[in-house]
């Protein structure tokens, strides 16, 4: 076949150009081999971006296919813009968690910004109205970094003023400082989105003949390679590369949310699709793949900022709030006027062939030519060489503690270390209620609940301690996803699927293989015994810089469904004369916990050995007693331990509690063909106050109900709700006495001063 | 009995304000090229950041077609809620005095308050529980009320200031801890807190944002017998 027009006249792009474009030298041939030639400037960067890490998943395909993706909710599975589950009364609930990474590591604002809109743009895609914002954000220490503190305090306001301003809340979200950050921050969005059934819409491009219509925001020259330079690759300078982080409009993105939807309620689509990385190439060509069609552009139709754009700039920028759509001839003008209702541009850029080609066309001359299935799916995967690292792969981190100390004194110093102190300083910048569905807003529960129009909730949880994966990638994951399980718990929520966002470093040095594979398998694990299939999700690796590797942090998100909104968990105590009980085959450890590592303790080499089935047990009992009126409070076990977990339902309930914790002087029950109780660390009251481990929650509610639960799983009998303090005895000993006002203050200080 | 919400691009919480109004009356959205306010007794201006906000709060919304008809609406007489993007637009537009200033702490906030019913006799608090403060969210960037010194003392001296924020709940600064402020004829007003956001138990954390619908159904429904 011949070349393009334009390859005659200009210089072809050489195996230099496609190596600094982030290629290999063989995947820069098997290029040319699938082009039957050297590729032009235009194709090379095509081929670049869905060649990339980000676009084309080669070092995490494999791995990922082991994941369990079907269950008896799941509606879409992974493959589309978002994944939807079942959420009754013939709605679907479409959610999706992906990274913002290293934009937000070079500008935070902006790459968190643009972070929330590109997720929410994946949402309204597969036409379902964004209705929840969740975060998951990791930055190095702010006591010792300014650069931590500048992260947080952009990143927190970029979420902010994209989310407050689509009209979407931001109902939850997690935030954890640790030194491997420092460099390589972690912006997770997840969004939640509702659609009826009937209203889904698929990206595959269909019927020869229909035309591609661009809409929404002009094309400008920002975000060029993004995909390929930006997120595929470690960080290095950051402000190179500044130019190629995009900037948002949220102003925008809600006219073209709004945009869509009435498209899709008025019948006018065939297919929509986002424009997010590697912009109009990745968007039109996986339209193109998916449909097994072929899809010819005109770049002189796309609506641009700079007059003199070349031809790849148009087909690469990451300009943000775009959409691509697919219609029928006859029903472009009332697109078009849709669009125009909304003030968003809208122009037909291109028409569905049945060639299996991707043209690029310019006065009907072609500047790029290429096979859809070779752009999108011939990408080569590549296997990793995990090795598991012979030598710790991280420092210690920086001592604040001293190696021992009161109880009472550990406890205030965790309750105010940045990784436990009151997230209210973050999430008082998030517009949390509009939409009207939020029924326990941040810190009133474990998840955040949604009623929907039926009388039933969706629950929604974020989760990933990437200290507990760096000491067991495997356990470690198990625990993240186990932990997401138990915060649904504790609102009365049964999983309904699961989205995770993999952040590692870079997988082809064989530590960092090790440790994806490993957390892989364990997050397959997890999803398996909580029946919570994997319906989508987002990789991110390469996340290292000069210092080194991040830890590894999975971020799971856990969508789930309670029958009643009106007797969603909270997870502050509500009664006094309540008893309380930890339930659940809770053992705690002092390994990975937020007190061995204010200590300065360097890593264990692995966790203790999780009984996910006894866990999955005890999640589901707790879950029945919270649907059934049975509990007042439940609010799961986790970092700073069974301590950290009683002073905050005091502190979230205002209501004080008296505690005893110890073998012989708890009251134990147990299912009868358990064993009585399950690890309780003896003589170390460290590790029983603030140890940590999964499968505990803790309860309060009337002493019947918590009797009860025995039926199915541990329940040690604790103390009672009531009064102004939190007393805790140890083993016979009063431990901790301290007043509600106390540890609420110390509590709530912790992050608020680094938002002065 | 029927509201008319206006709705403009950029507009966040006009549907919570259609399903708070349509707990005591009827109500419709009015799309912002709409000139025709379809024969709505009562006017809400809702939420959000109208055509992006990227000027100054409101400054924009004020001169859209439907706002010329809710500005003639409000010098006939009739009953015009301004909440927090609205408020904006209402001052913007010259119906109520003063302005609102980014917040003193220059962040968005988002926070339950606790309000004091200043004027009780208004179309917008008739039907509020006398002596008791109401539990309503507020969230805004731009929610410091500003009014000059002669402003404030004429609004003061006329009761036109409505709402208050309770002692200590004034995160965003504003002036004499005003939250709400009506015009002169009584027929307007605005205020930085979202009633619309408490007239459920399950997702608002209080009802007491459900007397200012129902003052205004009164209002009208006074009006009209």
């Amino acid at each position: 076949m011949s070349a393009p027009a334009e390859a005659e006249t200009e210089t072809l792009p050489t195996l230099q150009d496609a190596l600094a474009l982030g290629l290999t030298q063989r995947e820069y041939e098997l290029i040319c081999e699938k082009q039957g030639r050297a590729p032009n400037q235009v194709e090379l960067a095509m081929y670049s971006l869905l060649w990339s890490e980000h676009c084309a998943y080669k070092h995490s395909k494999k791995l990922l296919r082991t994941l369990p993706t079907e269950g008896e909710h799941v509606v879409m599975g992974p493959g589309e813009n978002a994944g939807a589950v079942d959420a009754g009364s013939g709605l679907v609930c479409a959610f999706k968690v992906e990274s913002h990474n290293h934009p937000s590591a070079v500008e935070p604002f902006q790459g968190a910004a643009t972070g929330v809109g590109g997720i929410l743009r994946d949402i309204f895609a597969i036409g379902a109205r964004p209705v929840a914002v969740l975060d998951s954000l990791r930055f190095g220490e702010p006591g010792e970094s300014a650069r931590a503190r500048y992260l947080l305090d952009g990143a927190v306001a970029g979420i902010g003023h994209y989310g407050n301003s689509v009209g979407v809340p931001t109902v939850g979200g997690e935030v954890y400082f640790e030194a491997p950050y420092e460099q390589n921050c972690l912006i997770n969005a997840m969004a939640l989105g509702l659609a009826p059934r009937e209203q889904l819409v698929r990206s595959a491009a269909a019927g020869v003949g229909n035309v591609l219509v661009l809409f929404g925001a002009s094309t400008g020259r920002d975000g060029i390679g993004g995909a390929s330079v930006l997120a595929s690759a470690e960080l290095g300078e950051d402000d190179d590369k500044r130019p190629t982080v995009q900037v948002g409009d949220p102003f925008e993105e809600s006219k073209l949310l709004e945009c869509s939807l009435e498209l899709l309620e008025l019948g006018l689509l065939v297919a929509l699709q986002d424009l997010g990385a590697a912009g109009l190439t990745s968007s039109a060509s996986e339209m193109a793949s998916k449909g097994g069609v072929g899809i010819d552009i005109d770049i002189d139709a796309v609506p641009l900022r700079e007059a003199d754009m070349e031809p790849f700039e148009v087909m690469v920028s990451e300009s943000q709030e775009r959409m691509l759509c697919v219609v029928e001839p006859r029903n472009l003008d009332a697109v078009l006027a849709v669009c125009e209702k909304w003030e968003v541009g809208g122009a037909a850029i291109g028409t569905v062939t049945d060639t299996a080609r991707m043209r690029v066309l310019r006065d009907g001359e072609v500047l790029g030519d290429m096979p859809v299935p070779a752009l999108v799916d011939e990408c080569p995967l590549y296997d990793l060489q995990p090795a598991k690292p012979a030598q710790p792969l991280y420092e210690p981190p920086a001592a604040v503690l001293e190696p021992s100390g009161a109880p009472q004194k550990t406890l205030f110093a965790l309750l105010s270390s940045p990784n436990l102190a009151s997230r209210r300083p973050l999430y008082e910048q998030y517009d949390s209620i509009v939409g009207s569905r939020t029924v326990r807003r941040p810190e009133q529960a474990d998840a955040a609940v949604l009623a929907l129009p039926d009388g039933s909730a969706l629950a929604v949880s974020i989760d990933g301690n990437g200290r507990r994966v760096a000491a067991d990638p495997r356990r470690g994951t198990i625990a993240a996803t186990l932990e997401c399980a138990a915060n649904l718990a504790c609102v009365g929520a049964e999983p309904l699927g699961t989205t995770n966002n993999l952040n590692f470093g870079n997988p082809e040095k064989p530590h960092i293989a090790w440790q994806l594979t490993e957390s892989v398998a364990g997050l397959g694990e997890a999803c398996r015994a909580l029946r919570a299939p994997i319906v989508g999700g987002n990789v991110s690796l390469y996340n290292e810089g000069a210092t080194g590797p991040i830890y590894p942090t999975p971020v799971i998100g856990m969508v789930g469904r309670l029958p009643d909104a009106r007797r969603a968990g909270r997870l502050g105590f509500v009664s006094p004369g309540d008893a309380i009980a930890l339930v659940g085959p809770f053992a705690p450890s002092q390994a990975a916990s937020e007190l061995a590592k204010l200590r300065g303790h360097q890593l264990p080499d692995g966790l203790p050995e999780i009984d996910l089935d006894a866990s999955v047990e005890a999640l589901a009992s707790v879950r029945d007693a919270v649907r059934s009126g049975a509990l007042s409070s439940a609010h799961d076990v986790a970092e700073g331990g069974v301590a950290v977990a009683l002073a905050e339902c005091a502190i979230a309930g205002r209501l004080g509690a008296d505690v005893t914790l110890g073998e012989g002087h708890w009251e134990a029950l147990g299912p009868d063909d358990g064993p009585g109780d399950p690890g309780w660390p003896e003589g170390t009251p460290d590790a029983a106050l603030f140890g940590e481990g999964v499968g505990g929650i803790l309860v309060s509610g009337p002493e019947s109900g918590l009797r009860a639960l025995a039926a199915r799983t541990h329940v040690r009998l604790l103390g009672r709700v009531g009064g102004e303090r939190l007393r805790v005895s140890l083993d016979g000993h009063e431990v901790i006495d301290a007043g509600l006002g106390e540890l609420a203050a110390v509590h709530a200080e912790g992050l608020a001063g680094w938002f002065a | 009995m029927k509201f008319g919400v206006l709705q403009f691009p950029g507009s966040c919480d006009e549907v919570d304000a259609l399903e708070a109004a349509r707990l005591v009356g009827d109500a419709e959205l009015i799309w912002h090229r709409d000139r025709d306010l379809q024969g709505a007794d009562a006017i809400i201006v809702p939420g959000g950041f109208s055509y992006g906000d990227y000027l100054r709060a409101g400054a924009i919304a004020r001169f859209s077609e439907a706002m010329e008809s809710v500005i003639a609406f409000a010098r006939d007489g009739g009953p015009v809620l301004g909440i927090c993007n609205g408020f904006q637009v209402l001052c913007e537009a010259h119906l109520l005095p003063g302005a609102l200033l980014p917040n003193i702490n220059l962040r968005f906030t988002s926070r339950q308050v606790r309000l004091e019913v200043s004027n009780a006799e208004t179309a917008f608090t008739s039907a509020c529980p006398a002596g008791r403060t109401l539990s309503i969210p507020a969230k805004h960037s731009w929610g410091r009320y500003h009014a000059g010194e002669q402003t404030l003392a004429a609004i003061e001296d006329a009761g036109q200031v409505v709402l208050r924020y309770a002692p200590g709940e004034n995160f965003n600064g504003s002036v004499a801890d005003i939250a709400g402020v009506c015009n002169e004829a009584g027929n307007v007003m605005g205020l930085m807190p979202h009633p619309e956001h408490a007239v459920s138990e399950l997702t608002g954390g209080s009802t007491d944002g459900l007397c200012i619908f129902e003052s205004m159904r009164l209002a009208v429904q006074g009006a009209a017998v």
